[in-house]
């Protein structure tokens, strides 16, 4: 430490000053090392190593038709999660752009306000609201809609999830709005095109690096969420996250569920790869567009 | 209204006001947003012992209940006490990484992910996983595993919010103090830390929040000799019809409401 202050000579180097600060990332590294990235790499280790070595544990969920159907069941809950909160929080994303400074920092803690209040608070607010007898009953009944219990459902854990996700789905679209030039959009109208068609073939061009951060996060999230799924759901319609802590509770298979983690992890990389290859031409041209605007 | 927004700002927000079926959407979408929370308000203070809304008579009963349940106590307590060892854990190690990550040139981004990646694996995956390993290692159920399961959980938001702190901090102001003759633990403990304090401040806010609140894990590690206050919520659903759950959640959105608004605060006092 002493020696440092024969330093100032040497201004401007990253060589030097990067071998003495860098040391400061052990202490972080180490602890995610050992609490985080072990944890995971011991339970993959065990889906291919009990009670055999081999596969015998990923050809077991990929051949029982239940699991399956849980599969599937996930992903589409999943997709249907992240199109919903996508159509709803693209509007609120926009307006809160356009919105004066102090509207703006009210929109934000509106968002930021169910992001950070117990998530156990909000899962037990949904039970309450979705349960037989609860509000949403009793106002679908009064519109003509009689006898919809969501609790115990897929429907059900579907709404809660949608409001639990509105937050990971606004700030990035936000974020990613922020930076778009909207002078773009009078240059496209100075030019013949019509509002609505200046919106969709500029705007929303330009707007998709945060579409897709917040349908990549969303997404994945839905995929994994446990909690939820667990309060609100019903075994009978299992989505995988129930599946995967059932098998550790009840029966203690961390082969089982390592090996469901596993798939559950490598669905999640396959489809944001696919989604980002298909997004990507999009992505990047409008990254051009807006750094040349 | 005289302050500082200038003339121009406040003719451009006079310019794009919402249109008014936008205006309706964020006002449908703020109320989606808020309201399923706030219907626990209402409720903690029913009469009623089921999960009743809204409530027939109205009384302090499921309050008196936490304040003198042991169980409910003893979770509460369990709570603070992981979150703050938790936070302050999470907190040195994320302002170590971010001061040597801002001065990296090479492969910070993949670092940056390694550290990130507590907050985008799924939950119940790394649950599982921690659990698995800490049952080997008689972690699960003691304070300590809670503790270091939950600092790694927060690591990311501490990382986040001390990077955002360092990206508006010039080290010319480092090179200023040496040339001046300052040590470096000098430099860093009167040049550095005040600077990025806010950021290491929300950020030790946001790890304490993200521990509080965290359950998935929890909810394994638990065993009835240590739940934390999410994990005896989450019981209180499941296990036994207890309207206790409403009290507990009414305190946890008022508490957790004004925890927000702390790093907003200290934000636009770094503004300004």
């Amino acid at each position: 430490m002493t020696a440092v202050a024969t330093r100032p000579p040497a201004t401007g180097q990253a060589g030097p000053e990067k071998r003495r600060t860098s040391w400061l990332l052990l202490p972080a590294a180490a602890v995610v090392l050992v609490f985080f990235f072990y944890p995971l790499a011991v339970i993959l280790w065990r889906s291919f190593s009990e009670p055999s070595f081999g596969v015998g544990n990923y050809l077991a969920v990929l051949g029982d038709e239940v699991q399956i159907r849980v599969m599937l069941r996930t992903l589409r809950t999943a997709l249907i999660i992240t199109a919903a909160t996508l159509v709803i929080a693209y509007p609120y994303a926009y307006a809160m752009t356009l919105v004066g400074r102090r509207a703006r920092t009210v929109l934000t803690l509106l968002v930021l306000m169910p992001f950070w209040t117990s998530l156990m608070a909000r899962n037990f607010a949904w039970y309450v609201l979705e349960q037989r007898g609860g509000v949403i009953e009793k106002a679908l009944s009064a519109i003509g809609i009689d006898g919809v219990v969501l609790l115990g459902s897929v429907a059900g854990v579907t709404v809660a999830m949608v409001q639990v996700m509105l937050p990971f789905m606004v700030l990035p679209l936000q974020s990613s709005m922020l930076s778009i030039d909207r002078s773009l959009l009078h240059a496209a109208g100075s030019l013949g095109a019509r509002r609505p068609v200046a919106f969709l073939r500029v705007y929303v061009p330009l707007s998709m690096p945060g579409v897709l951060a917040g349908v990549s996060v969303v997404f994945i999230m839905s995929l994994g969420f446990y909690i939820t799924p667990a309060l609100l759901g019903t075994p009978q319609q299992a989505l995988v996250a129930q599946v995967i802590g059932t098998q550790v509770n009840d029966l203690l298979d961390f082969a089982g569920a390592g090996a469901l983690g596993t798939i559950l992890l490598v669905v999640t990389l396959v489809v944001l790869a696919v989604l980002s290859r298909v997004a990507a031409p999009l992505g990047t041209s409008a990254a051009g567009g807006a750094d040349r605007g | 209204m005289a302050d500082n927004p200038s003339i121009s700002k406040a003719a451009a927000v006079r310019q794009r006001s919402l249109g008014w079926g936008l205006r309706l959407w964020v006002v449908l979408v703020a109320f989606v947003l808020v309201a399923p929370t706030l219907v626990v308000i209402p409720m903690s203070f029913g009469a009623g012992s089921t999960f009743e809304f809204p409530p027939k008579d109205w009384s302090w009963h499921w309050y008196a209940e936490f304040f003198t349940s042991k169980q409910w106590l003893a979770a509460l307590a369990n709570s603070v006490q992981v979150g703050v060892l938790a936070a302050a854990l999470a907190t040195v190690l994320g302002v170590a990484a971010a001061l040597a990550l801002d001065r990296m040139r090479r492969g910070r981004g993949v670092v940056r992910q390694l550290l990130m990646a507590p907050m985008i694996l799924p939950g119940i995956v790394v649950a599982v996983a921690i659990y698995g390993v800490f049952l080997r290692w008689q972690l699960n159920g003691t304070m300590l595993g809670f503790v270091l399961a939950h600092a790694v959980l927060g690591l990311p938001f501490v990382l986040t919010s001390v990077q955002t702190s360092l990206a508006g901090y010039d080290p010319i102001m480092e090179k200023a103090a040496a040339s001046l003759g300052a040590p470096r633990f000098t430099t860093l403990r009167k040049v550095v830390l005040p600077i990025i304090a806010p950021g290491v401040l929300s950020g030790f806010v946001f790890a304490f929040a993200t521990s509080f609140d965290e359950v998935v894990v929890a909810l394994f590690l638990q065993t009835p000799a240590i739940k934390t206050l999410p994990v005896k919520m989450y019981e209180s659903i499941v296990l036994e019809i207890d309207p206790t759950i409403a009290a507990a959640s009414s305190l946890i959105v008022v508490f957790t409401t004004i925890l927000l608004f702390v790093p907003a605060f200290l934000r636009r006092k770094e503004q300004s």
